[in-house]
């Protein structure tokens, strides 16, 4: 199995957090390769000469590109371990749903928060805030996004959790305070080996930030 | 399979109905369309999608499902024997089509809307260069993933079929708006030779809108500025 799989990431991003979370889930081994998107290396290009971005999943030879898409190429590729997509399709449908209301509407204004300051990062805060709100609500009482099973959804989510302590430094806000019920999820899932192994160190994370907020003249 | 009455919220002129549309022909599923009024958000689109309120938007057995390429996907799960398969069956093409649909919407269709919201010859040049080059990427995924078949698919229309197709309606109203061919029969000759197929396909023919009527919406929701 050596050299079957193979994982290009860059170890603060939380898309790469994603694919490893799923990789783990399935018990899946696999070659890591730390890859720094800012300098392009030459593997890199050639497996996603698109995007030239990471993470990017090699499985004998070809690429993935995208973190939600390879999720769900694990899910269907090692189909007979722990599920990670529901099987009903109007869930399933939902749970798309959900990791694409992630990716199209935190990303940015998360980045603002690190990545500027004054009126823009204000602006900001205020959407994340609002987003992470109604992602609080999607929740509601359940013990996890997929119900009772660790899933899609909660991979989706919890890929950005390295960067919450971040979140709340640069917004000056608090998580537990702001979102309980989301706080309360994230500790479940901390409990998985999975998640805990997945994520990067919450500081790391903080000094990173500055380094990017110093290189985009936000500091 | 969830059986139960299936309806449509849409809009004859819009790209991402049309991809529901399609997939519901492919599948044979009759359903109520209700069309959307211009410029109006209907009570019931606001409630089954508060999220993003945009179409479109299915309801299957009072469900909403929403987002085009998860409507695509939901429909060919919900009747996975209903016809043929939308999505491939190998999980690599599957990630394969998955990654350029998103590609379409992502970096495509966005270069595509810019001409037309373009300010200026300047803006307009730098669009259309934009659109070329993304367009000369949509051409070698087709080689690639047709593997010498008609369609991205292989013999039948299917998921990347659909997600790119659904355009070719406002590709042609852009190409009259800017005044420049963008879908070059030289330039890219496989996407060319695609487009007048997926146009005929049987799923696809009665629901493309007419080139004219499309311009002519185009005009309401992009209007140039006054000189």
């Amino acid at each position: 199995m050596a050299g079957e799989l193979v994982l290009l990431d860059f170890w603060p991003s939380m898309f790469g957090m994603r694919t490893k979370m799923a990789l783990a889930e399935k018990g899946v081994s696999y070659e890591y390769i730390e890859t720094d998107p800012w300098t392009k290396t030459p593997l890199l290009i050639e497996m996603n000469p698109i995007h030239k971005k990471i993470p990017v999943l090699i499985h004998k030879g070809k690429p993935i590109c995208e973190s939600l898409i390879q999720l769900e190429y694990i899910d269907e590729v090692w189909s007979d371990t722990y599920p990670i997509l529901p099987s009903d399709p109007y869930q399933k449908a939902q749970a798309r749903f959900w990791a694409d209301f992630i990716d199209k509407k935190l990303y940015d204004p998360a980045w603002k928060i690190w990545g500027t300051k004054g009126e823009d990062q204000v602006a900001a805060k205020k959407e994340l805030i609002e987003h992470f709100k109604t992602l609080e609500t999607e929740l509601g009482d359940k013990t996890y996004y997929g119900g009772e099973v660790f899933g899609f959804l909660d991979i989706a989510l919890m890929g950005y959790y390295s960067w919450f302590k971040a979140m709340e430094k640069f917004g000056e806000f608090s998580f537990e305070t702001e979102f309980p019920k989301l706080t309360e999820w994230t500790k479940r899932c901390l409990e998985r080996e999975s998640v805990v192994k997945a994520l990067a160190d919450s500081d790391k994370i903080i000094e990173y930030a500055y380094a990017l907020r110093k290189k985009f003249g936000a500091e | 399979m969830v059986t139960g009455d299936v309806k449509l919220i849409g809009s004859w002129a819009s790209v991402f109905v049309m991809r529901a549309r399609i997939a519901l022909n492919l599948k044979s599923i009759s359903y109520e369309f209700l069309q959307e009024t211009y410029g109006t958000k209907s009570e019931l689109l606001l409630k089954s999608n508060p999220v993003h309120k945009k179409m479109p938007v299915l309801i299957h057995a009072d469900k909403p499902v929403c987002e085009s390429n998860i409507i695509v996907q939901y429909i060919d799960e919900a009747w996975s024997s209903y016809g043929p398969s939308i999505l491939p069956s190998q999980p690599y093409d599957r990630a394969i089509a998955r990654f350029w649909a998103a590609y379409v919407d992502d970096k495509w269709f966005i270069a595509l809307r810019s001409i037309l919201t373009a300010r200026g010859e300047e803006e307009k040049k730098a669009a259309i260069a934009e659109v070329e080059e993304r367009t000369d990427h949509l051409e070698k995924a087709f080689i690639d993933c047709s593997n010498g078949k008609p369609f991205f698919n292989g013999d039948h229309i299917g998921y990347l079929d659909i997600a790119l197709g659904s355009f070719l309606g406002w590709w042609r109203v852009v190409e009259l708006d800017a005044n420049h061919i963008l879908l070059d029969e030289t330039k890219t000759p496989s996407l060319f030779k695609w487009a007048e197929r997926f146009c005929n396909d049987p799923a696809v023919k009665p629901l493309m809108p007419e080139t004219t009527k499309l311009a002519e919406f185009a005009r309401k929701l992009f209007p140039k500025p006054q000189a």
